[in-house]
């Protein structure tokens, strides 16, 4: 049987070793963005152009092709890099080239990005070219935005919602 | 790795020996860290059932029902909530104290390998368990462990699109994700529960629950803590507003800080790193084992004392195969053999008095084997002079036995004291090699080879298989299970015990029967 100092010292375990667990499991408190700052979450998957156009196969060689493969048209299955642009209030603050997903380069480029920014009025300028031009764009947003401290601000892209949208 | 192993290993003698100060060897919390760890599971699971039972799995109304339960049905809902949330911390605790300490001993190499490597796999599905757990409540926590493991596992690249875009704003947000969510809540435990169930697969009468003692203090330190400070949920999630500074739980997300602010491809490399390094820690480097126990099947019975003896599972009984009138004989698994050598200190025929024919018990040790330990305990006896000798039977997990011999005192090292036969001890005395015998070895519930202590009193004690014979003299025999920071103590009990054989009358000569050379009540096979 153990003695009363022995009780006293397991009393004293316990203590110790609840007011661990019970601390530690909410403290210290952690803080991911600073209380000024607002937040711009630019999210999307979308697929750009093939990278070649189809072509029209000739009669000769449709009838070359086993019965259960002729298709009247051959399409390469890969597309082309997305090319994205974030401006801030004018100034550059993401650019990005955007590789197809997938083995064979055929899936849709994906962004997900996170940036931090101070919260206040602000005019965001998106752009997207997703045909493979070289130069310009095939979708340009402007968005005048007024971002409170710690707002997440999530820019969305569908091309049947017309480009950019802000959700 | 011998030095850090070490350092851990001295660290846990010492907290083991602080913990002993307040708690009996079988209540000390740190000799039943696996118990604990099921305690607290167990408790996991029991609080969990009733918490689902409130719990809504759509997502605006999961944190309305765990308000609910913290604060209308704060008596019984909360506290069994703030048992989830307590007692997953304190089964993460004792699950890494317990990894610790079986790396500080070194039983996680050799044929122990399997039970580090699914060890490690447990602890795994109790961290996925516990991180979605947070997921559910769908508080600002929530929100944040959903954003950064979401965006980690998107860094892989092998989603058609990312995951995390399923928070990128309220109406991103899908309920299905949460049902997916709470089913791998609770299919994840019962997994590792499974997985726990292997675990234990190579040890013999696992300890899975821990002594009342320890178990009540546990359960009554979780419920104060929880009345004193029950787990509450941080501020709704709102996927249009980044959390503000809320509580982070360490013991299960204290990498989210360094997910969320390292580069991805650096987290990634390093938790595969340590992963990879965590399950290959058996081999790293590989474990030297002396050979294993091996059996001498013209000396073997069939008797199944090793096989009961045996704690790791090493032994089986199997039909006889030589011929002989037994119908069993046992069989050792090289693979699950510890060589702890307790198998050879429960055969009966591992008897020093034997002298026929060469000593060969049924089963023993090849690198230390019953009958290499009877020429070091005569050669030890030969040795010692004048009143008071000793010979100190020491095992090499406990109390150092360096510098301890003497003229007086005779020292013999083995595997495990369960290695040791009680009819040594009848030998020493009787053969008058010393006037008494001190078994030493790891300190009580400690023992490095799990039961070699616990069989070593019970043989002592006449209650387990093979017992000491009655005619030893109980004045004679004493033991210390003093560990190995027990060093002072093994001394002073030297010192006493020698004095106070000096004060006993000589060993009287054994009783030999008519024309034997042999004492007349020699146990025979």
């Amino acid at each position: 049987m153990p003695s009363p100092a022995q009780w006293a010292g397991q009393v004293l375990f316990y203590v110790a070793a609840a007011g661990v667990t019970g601390l530690f499991a909410s403290w210290p408190t952690w803080s991911r963005l600073p209380p000024d700052q607002a937040q711009i979450t630019i999210a999307f998957a979308h697929g750009g152009a093939r990278k070649e156009a189809c072509r029209k196969l000739t009669p000769e060689e449709i009838a070359s092709l086993p019965a259960h493969e002729r298709r009247p048209s051959d399409c390469r299955r890969e597309r082309v890099p997305l090319r994205f642009e974030l401006v801030l209030d004018d100034r550059p603050l993401l650019a990005r080239t955007l590789p197809p997903s997938g083995l064979s380069r055929d899936g849709p480029s994906q962004l997900y990005e996170k940036l931090a920014v101070p919260s206040g009025r602000h005019t965001v300028t998106v752009r997207l070219a997703d045909s493979g031009r070289a130069s310009g764009f095939d979708y340009e947003s402007r968005f005048e935005l007024e971002l409170r401290p710690r707002q997440n601000l999530a820019i969305d892209f569908g091309p049947d919602r017309g480009g950019f949208f802000v959700r | 790795m011998t030095s850090l192993r070490g350092i851990v290993r001295a660290g846990f003698d010492r907290a083991e020996a602080l913990l002993g100060c307040a708690f009996p060897p079988a209540w000390n919390p740190l000799l039943n860290l696996g118990a604990l760890g099921f305690f607290f599971y167990w408790i996991v699971v029991g609080s969990g059932i009733y918490v689902y039972i409130f719990f809504d799995t759509g997502i605006t109304q999961a944190y309305a029902s765990v308000e609910y339960m913290t604060h209308e049905q704060w008596y019984l809902a909360g506290v069994m909530r703030s048992f989830h949330r307590y007692a997953s911390d304190a089964l993460v605790i004792v699950a890494v104290l317990h990894l610790l300490r079986e790396f500080g001993q070194d039983r996680y190499r050799g044929v122990r390998w399997f039970s580090w490597v699914t060890g490690m796999v447990v602890l795994v599905l109790v961290f996925v368990a516990g991180i979605t757990g947070y997921w559910l409540v769908w508080d600002e926590l929530a929100q944040y462990v959903a954003i950064v493991t979401t965006e980690w596992f998107d860094a892989l690249g092998i989603f058609g699109e990312p995951v995390a875009r399923n928070f990128l704003a309220p109406s991103t947000l899908d309920s299905r994700f949460f049902t997916l969510m709470v089913f791998i809540h609770i299919a994840v435990p019962l997994i590792a529960l499974v997985v726990l169930w292997v675990h234990l697969q190579r040890i013999a009468k696992p300890r899975i629950n821990p002594p009342r003692g320890l178990a009540l203090g546990s359960f009554v330190a979780l419920l104060v803590l929880s009345l004193v400070h029950p787990a509450v949920s941080q501020g709704p999630a709102d996927l249009a507003t980044v959390p503000d500074e809320f509580g982070l739980d360490w013991f299960y997300l204290a990498a989210y800080p360094l997910l969320e602010t390292l580069p991805a491809p650096l987290t990634w490399a390093t938790a595969l790193f340590l992963a990879a390094l965590a399950l290959a820690i058996p081999w790293l480097p590989p474990m030297r084992m002396a050979r294993a126990a091996r059996v001498d099947l013209a000396n073997c019975n069939g008797c199944a004392r090793c096989f009961a003896d045996c704690p790791y599972n090493a032994i089986t009984m199997v039909p006889r195969s030589d011929g002989a009138p037994f119908a069993a004989e046992a069989r050792v698994d090289p693979s699950l053999c510890v060589r702890c050598g307790i198998c050879a200190g429960a055969c009966p025929t591992a008897i020093p008095f034997q002298r026929a024919r060469a000593l060969s018990p049924g089963i023993d040790l090849p690198d230390l084997s019953i009958a290499f330990l009877r020429e070091r305990v005569e050669a030890e006896g030969a040795r010692l002079a004048g009143r008071g000798r000793v010979m100190l039977f020491g095992c090499g997990e406990g109390v150092p036995l360096e510098g301890l011999a003497s003229e007086r005192i005779g020292v013999v090292r083995l595997a495990c004291s369960g290695q040791l036969p009680p009819s040594f001890v009848d030998y020493v005395l009787a053969r008058d090699l010393a006037d008494g015998v001190l078994v030493t070895g790891c300190a009580e519930n400690a023992c490095h080879a799990r039961f070699g202590v616990a069989w070593t009193e019970a043989r002592f004690a006449r209650s387990r298989d093979p017992h000491l014979r009655q005619r030893v003299p109980p004045e004679r025999l004493r033991t210390l299970w003093a560990g190995r920071l027990g060093r002072g103590a093994l001394e002073a009990e030297l010192r006493a015990f020698a004095r106070s054989l000096e004060a006993l009358p000589p060993v009287a000569p054994p009783r030999r029967a008519p024309g034997s050379r042999e004492p007349a009540e020699v146990h025979r096979a």
